[in-house]
């Protein structure tokens, strides 16, 4: 009895090992390229282009950060990028909870076309909107404007699934007891169903936000001068236009690029990671 | 019309805390009211910026539109079906699309794998410091794929990237992936089950949670061991899930679009050329009609897959 508790034991050992081991080298190859990008993004060229390389970096510099600064605008495509972001999230969140409250809790005509049309969207394409969307802004004369990156994304049928989602899981009778005491329809909106809906609007706040960060193709087409980048199309036109590729200042504009969303991520990563964890049990 | 309109909006401010209930019919003209007001704006845009355009696509993909045409409406002709025709005799694609099943069909599992390994691994209770492997592994995920090009192009470099200096450790002479018409595909579908597995990860881990304990403890006393538990406890309860995390990264994977922009615009030779690929460079060359009617032939394939899925799930319950 006891010798087979303990090679049980020696076995749970192992495995415990062996689980280790895999997970280790798993997140090495994983979060371990993004170590690397920031380490090398402060060595000089030679030492990126060392053989066998270097981890470490031997000398320390900020020649990289310094060349990518005088080339290009970066604190302007920062801006860009954050104002095209934080407007795109906030028009997700005010649009898609509005729509997403009615289509869980009120009751009117048009409400059941709306939700197929919203669900239908799920899984249409982003190039058979592609063209006819460029077409569409180019005409309005929003080719190269804020307006003309921001307002294709302003809602999303994402959001408004996810939150109609979460919105049927809120109790009628709160509702209820509001219009009772004679609240308007907005108020209760604002005032007893917002409050309640934290949980939701933060994953959704987050994973629009982040999308929109990392947002590529459509800016890429959109913005054709420089003033209007954002962060992605600017370190993608600037690694395209070189005959000869420096990885220093490139490394450095990634680390620019990815910087504020893993920060962003890491220290929201508790409220984020929950709720995409309930979007996809429903 | 307008005395509808404001009548309830007066009563609602007149109306106030303690009072009985509005009558019924009014109270649902009122809620009709509040659920347009409601659904106005997004609507609204939702329309402008999504609907109509998937609708004028489908008209596009029946007419000869370029983008020289655009001033000049007139001259576009309704040509049927010429396009989709025209696309099945289209070398190109036909090569776009034999690249983007061949991604799907090897990158789906390969990232589900990846993802079921790491989020059992993460649920099995011998792990601590789950929130860092939970953390790292979903890095990708959120990273501009812009910034991963950049690190992965160095990574995959013939002469100083970190995976050829490895495999000379070793006394392997690396290829040049990213150079190499047989390896540039692979070393994509590597690099998006590596950017995307983190994402199916935590909704695993979610699906794992839920399974009942007792289950397992039943499973023990049974003298089942680990991986049998594996094979007959988890995955038949995670099936609903495994199947949601499979068509999502399908739908994904079946639009293809940004590794081989960032990392090979295609190349070498047509290898990496996807579907999505292919429409955005006919979108570039002006043929917008062609270029719609290739894009709903991958709506009708993401359709078709989500039927199937739909199928596989309700023959479960």
């Amino acid at each position: 009895m006891a010798s087979a508790n303990t090679a049980l034991r020696t076995r749970d050992r192992v495995a415990r090992a062996a689980l280790y081991a895999v997970l280790i080298l798993g997140l090495f190859a994983v979060a371990g390229p993004f170590v690397w990008m920031a380490l090398s993004s402060i060595k000089p060229e030679r030492e990126i282009r060392a053989v066998p390389p270097t981890w470490w970096p031997e000398t320390a510099t900020l020649g990289n950060y310094r060349d990518l600064f005088s080339g290009l605008d970066f604190p302007l495509y920062f801006f860009n990028s954050l104002l095209v972001a934080t407007a795109v999230t906030a028009g997700n969140l005010l649009f898609c909870s509005l729509v997403g409250y009615a289509l869980a809790k009120l009751r009117y005509p048009g409400k059941r076309v709306l939700f197929l049309a919203v669900l239908g969207m799920l899984m249409v394409p982003g190039m058979v909107t592609f063209v006819p969307q460029f077409v569409l802004v180019s005409n309005m004369g929003l080719a190269n404007t804020y307006a003309g990156l921001i307002l294709p994304f302003l809602v999303g049928a994402f959001g408004v699934f996810l939150m109609r989602q979460f919105l049927q899981s809120i109790p009628d009778e709160l509702i209820e007891a509001a219009r009772v005491d004679g609240a308007g329809e907005f108020r209760i909106f604002w005032r007893v169903v917002l409050p309640l809906c934290r949980p939701a609007l933060a994953t959704l706040g987050i994973l629009t936000f982040l999308q929109s960060w990392n947002n590529f193709l459509w800016p890429l087409v959109v913005a054709t001068t420089e003033d209007k980048y954002t962060l992605p199309v600017a370190l993608a036109l600037f690694s395209v236009g070189q005959n000869r590729i420096y990885y220093g200042p490139l490394l450095a504009g990634a680390v620019i690029v990815v910087l504020p969303v893993l920060v962003l991520f890491v220290v929201l990563q508790r409220h984020f990671l929950r709720g995409i964890a309930t979007t996809g049990l429903k | 019309m307008s005395s509808a309109s404001t009548a309830p909006a007066r009563t609602a401010a007149a109306t106030s805390p303690g009072r009985p209930a509005l009558p019924v019919r009014r109270q649902r003209l009122r809620q009709a009211l509040t659920g347009w007001l409601f659904s106005a704006p997004f609507t609204v845009l939702f329309v402008v910026f999504m609907a109509l355009p998937v609708v004028v696509s489908l008209v596009m993909s029946f007419t000869d539109l370029r983008s020289t045409d655009l001033r000049n409406p007139l001259a576009v002709n309704f040509v049927g079906l010429d396009n989709y025709t025209r696309l099945f005799a289209d070398r190109l694609f036909l090569r776009a699309a034999v690249n983007t099943l061949g991604f799907v069909v090897v990158g789906v599992p390969l990232t589900m794998v990846l993802a079921l390994a790491a989020a059992s691994a993460l649920n099995s209770g011998l792990v601590r410091f789950r929130t860092l492997f939970r953390v790292g592994f979903y890095l990708p995920v959120v990273s501009s794929i812009v910034a991963i090009a950049v690190v992965w192009r160095f990574l995959l470099d013939p002469e100083i990237g970190l995976v050829n200096n490895l495999l000379r450790l070793v006394g392997i002479d690396g290829p040049s992936w990213l150079y190499d018409t047989n390896l540039a595909l692979p070393s994509l579908t590597v690099m998006a089950a590596w950017r995307n597995f983190g994402f199916l990860m935590v909704i695993f881990l979610a699906g794992l949670q839920a399974v009942p304990a007792d289950l397992y403890e039943a499973a023990t006393l049974d003298g089942a061991t680990r991986w049998q538990q594996f094979r007959n406890v988890t995955l038949p309860m995670l099936r609903p899930t495994l199947l949601f995390g499979g068509v999502v990264t399908g739908i994904g994977f079946l639009q293809l679009f940004e590794e081989p922009f960032v990392m090979t615009q295609g190349g070498p030779l047509s290898s990496t050329l996807s579907v999505s690929f292919h429409i955005y460079n006919q979108f570039g060359f002006g043929n917008y009609g062609y270029a719609a009617s290739a894009s709903y032939v991958l709506f009708l394939a993401i359709v078709a897959l989500s039927a199937v899925q739909f199928r596989l799930l309700r023959e479960r319950s």
